[in-house]
């Protein structure tokens, strides 16, 4: 379908410009997106990538520029107007129900009447002439509760073509997916494209540019700084592009010099209020001088792991040892006997976890730390102590901008993170816990964070990483552990595996 | 991967926020009690100068001004101690009730036997704890029972209400009194006030306070742990903060501190026990709390507006008839509205001067 008239541009972008305050974040962006054609936007955190399309959805409104769809010149006031276009968005999050059905989730919002069922008997009509269309297979009475992600996914896509979109934008679809659901979603795009619609692919996963579209556009700070038709570029070159230098995707690093056991877990077991088995029976075995690395789709017990390991949550059962010091259900450990023993911990999500969104820099940059020398003294904090050591972490850790003073929400996620990993590397901890080390970073703080967790494990740290990025894993592990529905299912060496095995046993099909 | 939820124009600037948005919704709400003043058939701009003469125009109407900005600042205080932990105390009544209690029990009990110069710390000690036991109880439901702490302080008001009733009419009145009044503290339970008014030692109490609650939350690990927990519970609980301790303090210190109010009224006033002494002040802290911004210094400028209009507002009610003591209420009641819930109304408007002045 490739079939183009010059004239007919699915949607075509002119000099979209918009500001936030003193933040320029998108600057007169001009694009053309073929109808029927898969177009990926790529681009770092904060290129302007999502800004662009929630300007396209209607959820934001350009400070200047037009908007043109289908070759008519429209008005985007709101996604009602973008729906009304056949423009759909399906978000990174999902907006479904549990509890309802796939059918009733459908609806929801158009119900069509004050009586429920009519509009239902419509939508249900409809359900099955989209899957016959569209090869979209989805059970209407089936709880969304109980689909998979990949299912879930699904619903989202139907739910937008339900609403008669022929435009798709899907916002970094793959965050959520194991790389088979990631490959059969990119199967159902083709399916789509070959229907005729028109698919916006925003990602900053370059292998998935790769594998799904036909064209992409580049975008760095707020421009498009290039336009390529997929199959006449590569992975090395859309990644220099995005961050505009020569970037080292692969990582050096000498042979693993494993020491002592630090941290071993022994039939550990948690169970939540509702009797749901979090954890199941997991043993780990992490020693000093290496990097065990935890694979698996989110939500299969890995941040409940970090929890219990960093003392948040006390096991249900089952030993932890770390440093030679035993918790268990009669010795329930807390974070901050934790730290006393010499583990640290990045968590996962930094801004619910690792930082005070409102506290300075300098203050997030002691959070954990602040009981004792040399924070505290006299009982009394030791500012002009907290603003040094904040501004030591941020030059060692290349953080900008460099003021202590500013509030941590005013820093980019990279820097956020190098702050916190600052903050819990500079302790220099016998045992470093690490979740999503790079989530919602952008690719040059990736390769620092990267580089300076090699040189931690060098330096004899026992390091674990959670990550459900598996190039991550593949390059910084020197064993990789892979979780599904709260077990280590399997073992793995880097060297012998590949994303397809790993994917198979993140899928729970594969016990190793 | 969400663009970051800003408004059109950036932040204000630190002074903007903090001095001029709080005078621009006082302005704001002094613009509308004009227009009622002026519905009602009074000149609002001699009403305006009576108000303001009446609250510093002589000597003996500033004494009277910071005696009530005393209550304001103990209560502002206290809520603002809770707000920064996360907590809504909204029991500051109550508490400034049984500190009262406390304070005159202690008094009675022993000022037939001790100088002033000992009286007085173990009255003022026995305030504080009597507030912090009553904000303890809540505090301890919450933390352990997972009770609402808003609906459990302001229970408690009532339950404090009562208690005092109970007391003051059957076991602390004094023998032959016709009155709900205990005996009258001797001169060693008594505060060094200024001659002829109620202004006394606790204007001292309640400056020293405010120091404290500030070097307490800026300049202690436990008040930087305390604020953790009141911005972020997650990271609390990560960083190794015991949220139940740290709820259990942060109320204690902020139902001591309402406690006060018992210390001024009881025995900076009235020298003896007597009911509702406390009346308002408790509820009146949230919004002194929430116009200064919950910071102490905030707190006492805010707690010298509400003491200005509170004794201002009683002599405009005196010089014009037509001006009641409700009518008093209504203005106190606009600019709680104005800096309170409509606190953030004129913000777009300075940021877009600001952003309109800035190149």
């Amino acid at each position: 379908m490739q079939a183009l008239t010059p004239a007919a541009a699915a949607i075509e972008l002119r000099g979209i410009d918009k500001s936030f305050g003193v933040v320029h974040a998108v600057r007169g962006v001009s694009l053309r997106i073929e109808p029927g054609t898969i177009t990926g936007i790529v681009g770092e955190n904060g290129a302007g990538k999502s800004t662009l399309m929630s300007i396209l959805y209607g959820l934001y409104r350009a400070n200047s520029g037009e908007i043109w769809v289908g070759g008519r010149l429209v008005e985007m006031a709101s996604p009602r107007d973008a729906i009304a276009h056949g423009i759909g968005m399906v978000h990174q999050h999902f907006m479904l129900i549990d509890t309802f059905t796939v059918l009733e989730n459908l609806v929801l919002g158009a119900e069509g009447g004050a009586l429920l069922a009519g509009g239902l008997a419509v939508a249900r009509a409809e359900l099955a002439r989209l899957a016959r269309d569209y090869g979209l297979s989805v059970d209407p009475d089936a709880r969304v509760a109980d689909l998979s992600v990949g299912e879930q996914q699904r619903v989202e896509i139907l739910k937008v073509l339900f609403r008669g979109a022929r435009i798709l934008i899907l916002d970094e679809p793959s965050a959520v997916l194991t790389p088979q659901e990631t490959d059969r979603l990119f199967d159902i795009l083709r399916t789509l494209k070959d229907r005729g619609v028109t698919v916006i692919l925003i990602t900053h996963k370059l292998r998935e540019i790769m594998a799904a579209t036909d064209r992409v556009y580049v975008m760095r700070q707020g421009q498009i700084v290039a336009e390529r038709r997929t199959r006449d570029t590569g992975s090395e070159e859309l990644a220099e592009l995005m961050v505009g230098r020569k970037v080292r995707l692969d990582l050096d690093k000498v042979p693993v010099r494993q020491g002592e056991i630090l941290l071993r877990t022994e039939h550990l077991s948690l169970i939540d209020d509702r009797g749901v088995r979090l954890l199941d029976d997991v043993g780990i075995e992490l020693r000093a001088g290496e990097i065990v690395g935890i694979a698996g789709v989110t939500g299969n017990g890995q941040s409940e792991l970090l929890q219990v390991l960093s003392g948040i949550r006390a096991p249900s059962g089952g030993r932890l040892t770390v440093c030679g010091h035993t918790i268990d259900t009669g010795h329930p450990g807390d974070p901050a006997q934790m730290r006393e023993l010499g583990l640290a911990h990045v968590p996962e999500d930094r801004l619910r976890q690792g930082m005070v969104a409102a506290f300075q820099a300098s203050e997030t940059s002691i959070l954990g730390y602040q009981n004792g020398p040399p924070f505290t003294r006299n009982y009394l904090l030791d500012g002009p102590a907290v603003g040094a050591h904040c501004a030591e972490l941020m030059e060692r850790f290349d953080v900008r901008p460099r003021s202590p003073g500013l509030r941590s929400s005013h820093f980019s996620g990279g820097n956020q993170q190098k702050l916190v990993l600052a903050r819990e590397i500079a302790r220099r901890p016998r045992v470093l816990l690490v979740g999503q080390p790079t989530r919602g970073v952008d690719i040059g703080a990736i390769e620092f964070i990267h580089r300076e967790l090699v040189k931690a494990r060098d330096a004899g740290c026992a390091v674990l990483v959670v990550s459900v990025e598996l190039d991550e894993i593949l390059s910084l592990a020197d064993r990789i552990l892979v979780m599904f529905a709260g077990r280590i299912v399997g073992e793995v060496e880097p060297g012998r595996a590949d994303e397809r095995t790993l994917g198979l046993m993140m899928a729970g099909a594969e016990t190793a | 991967m969400k663009a970051p939820g800003r408004s059109l124009a950036g932040p204000l600037p630190g002074w903007a926020e903090v001095v001029l948005l709080p005078l621009v919704n006082i302005a704001l709400a002094f613009i509308v009690v004009g227009v009622i003043v002026a519905i009602i058939g009074v000149d609002p701009f001699h009403a305006l100068r009576l108000l303001v003469t009446g609250a510093l125009g002589s000597w003996e109407s500033i004494g009277y001004t910071l005696y009530y900005a005393t209550n304001f600042t103990f209560t502002g205080l206290a809520v603002a101690v809770a707000f920064h932990a996360g907590l809504f105390n909204i029991g500051g009544e109550g508490q400034a009730y049984l500190g009262g209690l406390g304070c005159g029990l202690a008094i009675l009990a022993l000022d037939r036997w001790l100088p002033a110069w000992l009286m007085i710390p173990i009255a003022i000690a026995a305030a504080a704890l009597f507030g912090a036991a009553w904000a303890a109880v809540p505090a301890w439901l919450q933390a352990w029972r997972g009770s609402h702490i808003v609906i459990t302080t302001i229970m408690f008001n009532f339950v404090a209400s009562a208690l005092m009733v109970y007391l003051m009419v059957n076991v602390l009145i004094a023998p032959g009194s016709m009155t709900p009044q205990s005996r009258g503290f001797l001169p060693s339970g008594q505060l060094p006030a200024i001659a002829g008014l109620p202004l006394n030692l606790s204007l001292v109490l309640a400056l020293a306070c405010c120091a404290a609650v500030w070097v307490f939350l800026w300049h202690t690990p436990w008040g930087y742990a305390l604020r953790t927990m009141g911005h972020n519970p997650e990271a609390a609980v990560y960083a190794g903060t015991n949220l139940r301790r740290m709820t259990m303090v942060a109320m204690c210190f902020s139902g001591a501190l309402a406690g006060f109010v018992g210390v001024n009224e009881l025995m900076g006033v009235h020298h003896r026990i007597v009911l509702d002494f406390q009346a308002g002040y408790g509820f009146a802290g949230i919004a002194v709390a929430l116009m200064g911004r919950n910071h102490p210094l905030g707190v006492l400028l805010a707690a010298l507006l509400f003491g200005a209009l509170q004794q201002g507002g009683a002599e405009l009610a005196f010089e014009i008839p037509s001006i009641t003591r409700e009518m008093v209420v209504v203005i106190q009641g606009l600019i709680i509205l104005f800096s309170g819930a409509l606190a953030h109304l004129p913000r777009p408007w300075l940021q877009l001067l600001f952003a309109r002045r800035a190149p």
